[in-house]
């Protein structure tokens, strides 16, 4: 019996030191099958850069596809309705012309190490396409210069790169536009009357964010630091965060009476905190994005107005790009306008806006 | 020889190895593209910052502490590098230096705040994530730096083996890895690493200058870290302000697939490669797979369970 288990724990002990070498064997066999199936595919390109090795990955993998056509969609984060409803259209369109969709995106916003993971591995799946929005606008170009040297046709969704022609088109709202549109709907709203601005703004150093505050101030006719301007925050553009910059900005001015927000929930968390304040009904909020609880927002009146984006658009438009250069070789370029919509509780005269049920048949989210 | 591989892995390291193998396996059945030497060395360049962070976060843990620090303390790195060479003008390899050197100052400091105020490893780093983080954004001015010089990107370059173009990042990685992993077995210094991870009273009552080692441990760290952001700029092209954010929970992610145990004294630096690779292996295979990124996250968490779990029974069958 005694004996019996000293030579179990023998075996025991001359299995535990014989595994890491089985394990080698299978790793290094792995290895070399690895390298053998390299070697059936097309010749790669002389790697020099540290681009080559998507590069060559993508020259492979497009060399041994030849089915189905495999089209990308990248978004800052999974779990944002925008990019949920994105993703939606991307998939609807992807079914009905019978290519594949792959999709990703990042962590947080602003995470660019997880997008260059995700154009990497997208490459490595001979995607034909990618559509991109960027976390970091700037960041991310020298791995979208790696997809494009390799083929691959990239079109940013939503936000432009820094510069724009990094990319080779760009599908978007005109955040400009969007911003301008609320701004000439508070003047007219405002008339005369003066106005005592907060602007719950998204993060700096976000083109999307400069973008929509300097097309508010365009549109209500002031510049930048302009007295009427009391408060201004950033919001990330999350409802919990908007609802703290508001609460902080009546500290500073509890006379404040019109309120511009980056997007809807950060509109709605302003809304939170003037509503605690009991100065919801002496206040304007104006707003962009256009989802439906931003719409619902509306019709409820907490928000005055907002600027409807059109995300699916931006999906469906990207996917058949993708398809037409998959097809024809040919490629897009340049900006193409997804357009953007003002929709208003009250119409004001004098500026064009649609109702709230266009806002709802239209919204996304 | 053999001792030496046996040493290092152990039943604890074997089990994540059986995992990463079955699940190679596993994807390769699923896409052709997957067991392609492109797309292996891909993933090992994808694993490289967290799995270099790692190494330090690994001898952080086996001393029974914890670095919550790192990936804030590596975005500063970034930053002082990317910025001291591009908007400073210092020649690359000061700028380099210069990086890692505030890398190994944070390393310097937490060590010094755990020994000499005595307070948890959790605390202090959790202090001192925050401290990074901030500066990282004031020294950027929120602003990525671009247009980076050869000298600081030369870790992004490739060479061949056969077909497969790999990067020398990679390579300095797996060197990082036996180095540490060598030091760790082989040397009285990282006896004394396990010896203070498993009983810290013990290991000072035989002589072992605790405070001392572990000061040295959270530099080492550090310095490490900012190595990982050499790799970090160096893949990327850019100093990121961002960059880092969850790379902390990572590299913890990395240690805790690698059989390295939470409480100390137990693990191996092997075993932290093969962890980092398995996240890497998963969420390229099931990239490959067309499988939501979401699902990468469920199961990466379930992964984590799993493996304390099996830590947890390999303990206590050792009792």
């Amino acid at each position: 019996m005694l004996l019996g288990k000293v030579s179990g724990s023998n075996r025991r002990s001359k299995i535990r030191r014989s595994w890491p070498v089985l394990v080698l064997v299978v790793l290094v066999g792995q290895i070399f099958l690895a390298a053998c199936g390299d070697n059936t595919a097309t010749p790669v390109p002389a790697a020099t850069t540290a681009g080559a090795a998507t590069a060559a990955g993508a020259t492979t993998a497009a060399g041994a596809s030849g089915g189905q056509v495999i089209v990308g969609l990248i978004t800052k984060t999974e779990t944002n309705p925008f990019f949920v409803k994105m993703r939606e259209g991307a998939q609807k369109e992807a079914d009905a012309k019978g290519v594949k969709l792959l999709t990703a995106a990042g962590k947080f916003d602003g995470d660019n190490a997880s997008q260059v993971t995700a154009i990497e591995n997208m490459i490595t799946a001979g995607a034909k396409g990618i559509l991109l929005v960027p976390s970091d606008t700037k960041a991310i170009v020298p791995t979208v210069q790696k997809a494009r040297a390799a083929g691959v046709l990239v079109i940013t969704l939503d936000t432009p790169l820094d510069p724009q022609d990094a990319a080779d088109a760009l599908f978007a709202t005109d955040n400009l536009k969007a911003g301008v549109l609320i701004g000439q709907y508070a003047k007219a709203a405002f008339g005369t009357k003066a106005a005592k601005i907060a602007m719950m703004d998204l993060n700096p150093g976000i083109t999307v964010g400069d973008l929509r505050h300097n097309g508010f101030l365009q549109g209500f006719g002031i510049k930048e630091g302009d007295a009427s301007i009391v408060c201004a925050q950033y919001t990330a553009g999350d409802q919990a965060k908007g609802q703290t910059a508001m609460e902080t900005c009546l500290q500073k001015d509890p006379g404040i009476n019109l309120v511009y927000t980056i997007n809807e929930p950060a509109a709605l968390g302003a809304y939170t905190a003037l509503k605690a304040a009991g100065k919801d009904k002496d206040v304007t909020i104006v707003s962009v994005d256009g989802g439906c609880t931003g719409v619902q927002g509306v019709v409820d009146g907490k928000i005055a107005a907002t600027s409807q984006q059109y995300p699916l658009k931006m999906a469906v438009q990207g996917v058949d790009a993708v398809v037409d250069y998959a097809k024809n070789g040919k490629k897009v370029s340049g900006y193409t306008d997804t357009g953007v919509t003002l929709i208003a509780g009250k119409a004001v005269t004098g500026i064009d806006s649609k109702d709230v049920q266009f806002g709802k048949d239209n919204c996304w989210g | 020889m053999r001792e030496m591989f046996a040493g290092s892995l152990n039943v604890s390291t074997l089990g994540p190895l059986l995992a990463l193998i079955i699940a190679s396996i596993f994807f390769a059945t699923q896409s052709p593209r997957f067991l392609t030497g492109t797309n292996l060395s891909l993933v090992v360049q994808q694993v490289m910052v967290v799995g270099t962070l790692a190494i330090g976060q690994t001898i952080v843990i086996l001393t029974a502490g914890i670095d919550l620090s790192n990936g804030a303390v590596m975005a500063f790195g970034t930053i002082v590098m990317t910025r001291f060479a591009v908007d400073f003008g210092f020649p690359p390899i000061v700028a380099i230096v210069a990086g890692l050197a505030v890398c190994a100052l944070f390393g310097v400091l937490n060590g010094t705040l755990v020994t000499s105020l005595q307070l948890p490893p959790f605390i202090v780093t959790l202090g001192t994530l925050n401290i990074a983080f901030a500066m990282t954004h004031i020294f950027s001015g929120e602003k990525t730096v671009s247009n980076l010089p050869d000298i600081l990107i030369f870790f992004g370059n490739t060479f061949k083996i056969g077909e497969t173009a790999i990067t020398y990042g990679t390579v300095l990685m797996v060197l990082l890895f036996l180095v540490t992993w060598f030091i760790l077995r082989q040397t009285a210094v990282g006896r004394h690493v396990y010896a203070l991870g498993n009983n810290a009273e013990a290991a000072r009552l035989t002589g072992i200058n605790t405070r001392r080692l572990l000061v040295i441990v959270y530099s080492v760290a550090g310095l490490v870290y900012g190595i990982a952001g050499m790799l970090l700029v160096a893949r990327t092209e850019v100093g990121d302000p961002q960059a880092g954010q969850t790379d902390n929970l990572d590299s913890i992610t990395a240690v805790v697939l690698g059989g390295t145990s939470l409480f100390g004294g137990r693990g191996s630096v092997i075993g932290t490669l093969v962890g980092a690779l398995i996240v890497g292996i998963f969420r390229n295979g099931l990239q490959l797979m067309g499988v939501l990124a979401i699902y990468q996250v469920l199961i990466t968490g379930v992964l984590v369970i799993l493996a304390v779990a099996v830590d947890q029974l390999a303990r206590r069958r050792q009792k």
